[in-house]
C-alpha cells in the first residue's frame, strides 16, 4: 500500500513539467492553429535560464524568483519569436507555419550550444526542500510534494484567467472562430501575440521548475517534444483540463509501467495515445474540429492540371542532365544525387496523400523505414537475392499502410496526423525493443546491391529510374480519376460523399499508395547505404518529409520534390559549416518569410507577375 | 637582361615551392562525428586530435608529410555519415576514415568501409558487434570493448557476498549488451547469484523517481548501473534523496569517466566502483605527460576520456602509416595487423584475431574530493584476460 501510494505521488509530481509545457502549446494551438514544434526549445531555454539565474540569486527567494524570471524571459523570447517569425506567415496554408518553428528549433539549439557550452548542467536542489518524508513508510521527496501542490495551483490559475478575465473571453472565443473574433473588431495580432507570450512562459517555467529534479543538456528540447504532443492530444487540443488530465494520466501510468513492465519504456504513452483516439476520437476533452477550416484559410485552391509543352521540355531536359552525371561528375556526385533523389521520391509519397488529398501524415516514415525493413530482413534472413528483396519493399510498406490506414482514416485533422505519429512510434519502438530480429538500434548491416547494381554508377542509373519513376507515377495518379476523387474528399468530403463517393476507401486507397511509395523509397535507401537503423523510422524522419512539401509548396505539384532536392542540397553544403544548425535555421525562417507559398507556390506567383507565366483564369 | 634575371630568379623560387608543397601535401584523415548531436562528447575528442596533430605535425609530420584531419558532422545520423565517407574517400581524397561514437553510426560505416574496401578505424563506438558479430577486414576499433569493462565489474562484484542484483540500463543495444555481459561474467564466477528486477529506461529519457521506486521495492544486496549523462545524474539524484545507495554496493559501467562524473559536482556518489578516467591520480609516465599536455594546450580545461581517445587515434593512426611506408590501402591494412602503438596508456596492440585494440581500463571506488566526484583506490586493467576466448572470438566474426 505504501508503495502504491509513493509511486503515485511520484507520478503526480512528474506530471508538473509535462502540465506546464503542455498547457502552453494546447493554448498556442486553440488560438492561433499553430503546431508549434519549437515548444521544447522554449522548456529547454527555460531550464538553461533557470540554472544561471539560480547560481546567481541564492536562498529560497532566489530560487523560486529565478523560477518566475525564467518563465517571463522565455515568454519574452516567445514574442520575438512571434513577431519576426510567425506573424509574417500567418496567412500561409494551414501548418505552414510548423516550418518556420522547424526552423526556430535549429536556431536555438546552436544559440544554447554557443551560450551555455556544451556540457550538462545539473539543477541546483530547491532550498529547505532537499530531504525526503516519510508516508506510509516510503520516502517521498519534499520537492515531489512541492511541485504536486504547485501544478493544481496554476491549473486554476489558468483556469480562472480563461474562464473569468476579458483575456480569457477572447481567447475562447477565438479558439472556436478566429474569424469571427476578428470581424468583432479584436485586434488579433495582439491577441496572438499575447497567448504565444502565454504559452512561451509556460514552457519555460516548465523547463525551470524540473531543474531539481534534473537539469539543462542541449537533447530536452526534443527530447520532450513528442511527449507534449501526445499529452495535448489525448486531452484535447486547446484544452487546459484536458492537459492536466492526460499529463497526470501519462505520468502516473508511466511510473506503474516502469514498475511492472520495464520493457515498456519506449512505447506505453503512444500506446496509449493510439487507444484514446480510437476510442475517443478527440481527445478526452477536446471539441470536435470545425469542418471546413481547410479550405477557408488563405487564398482558394488552384485547379490543377497536368504540366504544359513548356514544363516538360524543363523536366526532360533536367532528366537528360541527370542522365548524363555519371559523364561527367564524380563518383561524390553520383551518390550525393542518388541520395537527394531517394529522399525526393519519400516527399512525393507524402505529398501525393497529404496535399492532394488532404491526408497530415506525421508518421510517414514508418512506411519508409518499413519498407527499407522489410528488404533488409529478408536478405539477412531468407538470403534472397537482392531484387526479389527490393521488390518487397514497396508490397510490405503498403500493406502495413493498409493496416495503419484502415484506423487512421477514421479521424481527421490533427488527430489524425497524431494517430499516424502514433502507429510509426509503435513500429519504431518494436524495431528498436526487438533485439533478436532486427538488431535493435544496432540494425541490420551488410545489405548491398546485387553484383550487376553494385557500382556507384551502376546504382545511380537504378534509383535514377526507379526513383523518377515513382515520381512521374505518383503525379499520373493525380491526374488519373483517383487523383480527382481524391481531390474532391479533401476538398469537402460532405459533397463528395453526396456525389456517391465512398470517402474513406478513396482516402484508405490513397494512404496505401503513399505508403507503399514510401516503401519503395525505403528499399532504394537501404541498398544504396548497405544498412539500416532504427532512426529512419524516428518522427525525425516523418518531419523531415513534412518540412519539405510544405518548404517546396503544399499547393503544388512539384512541391515535395523541389523542396526535398533543396533541403538536402542546403544541408549536404551547410554541414560542413561550425554552426551549420543556425545557418540552417536561419535559412529555412528566411524562405518561409520570403516565399510563404513555398518556394514552387512563390516562383509561380512571382512568375506570373512580370509575364513569365499566364495567370490561371479565375484568379482574375 | 636585369629583368629576364629577376623573371628567371622568381620562376625558380616559384617552382621550388610548387615542388615542395607537392612533397608536403598533408595525408588527409576523413574523421566523421556527431560534433553537434553529442556535443559534450564530441567536443574534448576533438579537442585531443588536435593536441595529437600539433605534436606529430611540429615533429616532422608523418612519412614527411604533415597529417590533416578532416572533421564532418553527420548529426549523428548513419544515413548521412555514409555519404560523407563516400566524399570523404572519394573526393576528398582522405586515405582512411576514422571517428563516431555512436554504435549505429559507427556500424554504419563499418558495413561501408566492408564493402567498398576503405580503412575505418572505429573509435569510440561502444557496441562490440563492430568487431565481433558484424566484424570485417577493414574495420578496426581503438576503444575497450564493453564486455571487456562489464567483465571487470563482474569480477569485483563476485568478491562480495551480495547475492541479489538489479540492474538498470538505458533501453538500447549497448544498455542491452552491457547488462548481458555482466550476467554472464558474474554467473560463471558466482552461480548463486540472482537478479532480482532488471530496469531499462529510455536512453536520456529516464523517469528516475519510478526508477529508484521499483529496484528499493525489489529489495537488492547490490545494483548494477549502466546509466549516463543526465539519466545518470538523475538517477543518482533521486537515488540519493531517497537513500536507494545506502548500505549497497554500485557497480557503474563508465560512470567514472569525467563526462559523466564532473557534471554531478559534489552530489557523485561515493563508494560506487566503476570504471573511468582518473587522470587527477597520474604522477608519472606517458599518461601523466598527456594530462599535462592536454592542460597546456587547453588551460580552461581538464581532460575527459573522449580526449583521451582522439589522442589515442591519432597516434594509432600515425603509427600505422609509419609502419604501412604509404598511403596505400593495402599496405595500411597489413600495417594495422597487430600495430602496436605507444600511447598515454602505455603500449596497445590492434589484435590480428579480431582488430580490436587492447586498450584497457581503469577502475576503482569513487569519492568525492573538494566537491568534485573523482575515483580513488584505481588500477589499469589489462583487457586481455577479460576478453571472450580466441575460439569464441573466431566463431562470432563472420568468415572472410
Amino acid at each position: 500500500m505504501g508503495l502504491f501510494v509513493a509511486q503515485l505521488l511520484t507520478g503526480l509530481a512528474n506530471a508538473a513539467a509535462l502540465f506546464l509545457v503542455a498547457s502552453g502549446l494546447s493554448l498556442i494551438f486553440g488560438v492561433t492553429r499553430i503546431v508549434n514544434f519549437a515548444h521544447g526549445s522554449l522548456y529547454m531555454l527555460g531550464a538553461y535560464f533557470g540554472v544561471t539565474l539560480m547560481h546567481m540569486l541564492p536562498g529560497v527567494f532566489g530560487f523560486w524568483g529565478s523560477i518566475l524570471l525564467s518563465g517571463l524571459i522565455v515568454g519574452l523570447i516567445g514574442i520575438v519569436i512571434e513577431i519576426c517569425v510567425l506573424r509574417p506567415v500567418y496567412r500561409a496554408p494551414e501548418l505552414f507555419q510548423l516550418v518556420a518553428t522547424f526552423g526556430v528549433i535549429l536556431v536555438i539549439q546552436d544559440l544554447t550550444l554557443m551560450i551555455w557550452g556544451a556540457e550538462d548542467q545539473l539543477g541546483p536542489r530547491a532550498p529547505g526542500l532537499k530531504s525526503v518524508v516519510r508516508i506510509l513508510g516510503e520516502p517521498v521527496p519534499q520537492y515531489d510534494l512541492a511541485l504536486i501542490a504547485i501544478t493544481p495551483v496554476i491549473l486554476l490559475g489558468l483556469w480562472w484567467l480563461i474562464a473569468k478575465t476579458r483575456v480569457g473571453i477572447l481567447v475562447r472565443a477565438a479558439t472556436q472562430d478566429r474569424e469571427m473574433v476578428g470581424a468583432l473588431g479584436v485586434n488579433q495580432s495582439w491577441l496572438f501575440t499575447g497567448v504565444f507570450f502565454l504559452g512561451s512562459m509556460l514552457a519555460g517555467l516548465g523547463g525551470a521548475i524540473q531543474l531539481p529534479k534534473g537539469g539543462a543538456d542541449l537533447l530536452m528540447d526534443l527530447n520532450i517534444i513528442a511527449a507534449v504532443f501526445v499529452v495535448v492530444v489525448i486531452g484535447g487540443m486547446g484544452s487546459i483540463p484536458g492537459a492536466f488530465v492526460a499529463a497526470v494520466l501519462i505520468s502516473v501510468l508511466n511510473v506503474f509501467g516502469v514498475s511492472y513492465l520495464p520493457q515498456s519504456t519506449l512505447v506505453l504513452m503512444y500506446v496509449v495515445m493510439a487507444v484514446v483516439l480510437l476510442v475517443r476520437p478527440y481527445g478526452l476533452f477536446g471539441r470536435e474540429e470545425k469542418a471546413g477550416e481547410h479550405g477557408q484559410v488563405g487564398e482558394p485552391e488552384r485547379p490543377i492540371r497536368p504540366a504544359g509543352m513548356r514544363g516538360r521540355m524543363l523536366v526532360a531536359a533536367l532528366l537528360a542532365a541527370l542522365a548524363l552525371v555519371p559523364l561527367f561528375g564524380g563518383n561524390f556526385t553520383q551518390v550525393l544525387i542518388t541520395d537527394i533523389l531517394i529522399f525526393c521520391l519519400f516527399a512525393a509519397s507524402l505529398q501525393f496523400m497529404l496535399s492532394t488529398g488532404g491526408l497530415v501524415s506525421f508518421g510517414h516514415a514508418a512506411y519508409f523505414g518499413g519498407g527499407a525493413y522489410a528488404a533488409a530482413l529478408l536478405v539477412t534472413y531468407a538470403g534472397s537475392p537482392m531484387e526479389l528483396a527490393f521488390l518487397f519493399a514497396p508490397l510490405a510498406a503498403g500493406l502495413l499502410a493498409i493496416i495503419f490506414g484502415w484506423f487512421c482514416i477514421r479521424l481527421s485533422g490533427v488527430y489524425f496526423a497524431m494517430l499516424t505519429l502514433a502507429f510509426s512510434q509503435l513500429v519504431w519502438s518494436l524495431v528498436f525493443q526487438w533485439y533478436d530480429v532486427t538488431g535493435g538500434d544496432d540494425g541490420l548491416v551488410n545489405i548491398w546491391p546485387a553484383e550487376w547494381l553494385s557500382g556507384t554508377t551502376a546504382f545511380y542509373y537504378f534509383t535514377l529510374i526507379v526513383g523518377v519513376g515513382g515520381i512521374i507515377l505518383l503525379r499520373h495518379l493525380t491526374h488519373a480519376p483517383l487523383g480527382y476523387t481524391l481531390r474532391a474528399t479533401r476538398d469537402s468530403a460532405r459533397q463528395a460523399e453526396a456525389t456517391g463517393i465512398n470517402v474513406k476507401r478513396v482516402q484508405w486507397v490513397a494512404f496505401a499508395t503513399a505508403g507503399a511509395m514510401a516503401g519503395l523509397a525505403g528499399g532504394l535507401f537501404v541498398f544504396s547505404k548497405g544498412s539500416i537503423f532504427p532512426n529512419e523510422l524516428e518522427i525525425g524522419k516523418s518531419f523531415d518529409a513534412l518540412i519539405v512539401v510544405f518548404l517546396g509548396g503544399v499547393k503544388t505539384l512539384s512541391g515535395g520534390v523541389v523542396g526535398a532536392a533543396f533541403m538536402e542540397s542546403a544541408k549536404d553544403w551547410l554541414t560542413r559549416l561550425e554552426y551549420w544548425r543556425l545557418v540552417l535555421g536561419l535559412v529555412i525562417i528566411g524562405v518561409v518569410i520570403i516565399a510563404p507559398d513555398g518556394i514552387v507556390g512563390t516562383l509561380r506567383k512571382v512568375s506570373e507577375r512580370v509575364g513569365l507565366r499566364r495567370s490561371e483564369e479565375f484568379m482574375k | 637582361m636585369k629583368h629576364l634575371k629577376t623573371l628567371v630568379a622568381a620562376a625558380t623560387a616559384l617552382l621550388t615551392v610548387a615542388g615542395s608543397a607537392h612533397a608536403a601535401d598533408p595525408i588527409k584523415i576523413g574523421e566523421i562525428n556527431h560534433y553537434k548531436r553529442l556535443a559534450a562528447f564530441a567536443e574534448p575528442y576533438k579537442k585531443g586530435i588536435e593536441l595529437a596533430l600539433g605534436e606529430i605535425n611540429g615533429a616532422g609530420g608523418v612519412l614527411g608529410r604533415p597529417l590533416e584531419f578532416i572533421f564532418r558532422d553527420d548529426n549523428g545520423k548513419p544515413g548521412d555519415a555514409v555519404k560523407i565517407a563516400e566524399e570523404l574517400m572519394t573526393r576528398d581524397g582522405a586515405v582512411m576514415l576514422t571517428g563516431t561514437i555512436l554504435s549505429n553510426v559507427g556500424l554504419a560505416i563499418s558495413s561501408l568501409a566492408g564493402e567498398k574496401g576503405y580503412i575505418y578505424l572505429a573509435a569510440e563506438p561502444l557496441a562490440d558487434a563492430i568487431v565481433w558479430e558484424s566484424g570485417n577486414a577493414y574495420t578496426f576499433r581503438l576503444r575497450t570493448s564493453t564486455y571487456v569493462q562489464a567483465a571487470m565489474l563482474a569480477e569485483e562484484a563476485a568478491k562480495t557476498d551480495a547475492i541479489r542484483y538489479a540492474t538498470i540500463a538505458p533501453n538500447y543495444a549497448y544498455g542491452t549488451a552491457a547488462v548481458a555481459a555482466f550476467k554472464e561474467n558474474l554467473k560463471k564466477l558466482k552461480p548463486e547469484v540472482e537478479f532480482v528486477t532488471e530496469q531499462w529506461p529510455a536512453l536520456f529519457k529516464i523517469d528516475a523517481g519510478a526508477e529508484v521506486q521499483a529496484i528499493e521495492a525489489a529489495k537488492p544486496d547490490a545494483i548494477y548501473n549502466v546509466t549516463f549523462g543526465t539519466d545518470l545524474q538523475k538517477f543518482v539524484r533521486e537515488g540519493n534523496t531517497r537513500g536507494l545507495f545506502d548500505g549497497r554496493k554500485v557497480y557503474g559501467l563508465l560512470t567514472g569517466e569525467p563526462e559523466y562524473l564532473d557534471p554531478l559536482g559534489d552530489e557523485a556518489p561515493e563508494g560506487w566502483f566503476v570504471t573511468g578516467y582518473p587522470w587527477y591520480g597520474f604522477t608519472e609516465g606517458p599518461s601523466k605527460a598527456f594530462v599535462d599536455a592536454y592542460i597546456a594546450a587547453y588551460p580552461d580545461e581538464t581532460p575527459k576520456i573522449g580526449s583521451l581517445v582522439g589522442y589515442m587515434t591519432v597516434q594509432s593512426i600515425a603509427a600505422a602509416l609509419e609502419k604501412a611506408g604509404s598511403t596505400d590501402t593495402k599496405a595500411l591494412l597489413a600495417a594495422f595487423k597487430d600495430l602496436k602503438v605507444d600511447t598515454p596508456m602505455g603500449e596497445i596492440t590492434y589484435r590480428g584475431l579480431d582488430h580490436q585494440s587492447t586498450m584497457g581500463a581503469y577502475v576503482g571506488t569513487t569519492a568525492v574530493k573538494d566537491g568534485k566526484g573523482v575515483m580513488v583506490d584505481w588500477e589499469y586493467k589489462n583487457p586481455v584476460p577479460y576478453m571472450p576466448s580466441d575460439e569464441e572470438i573466431k566463431k562470432m566474426r563472420p568468415a572472410e
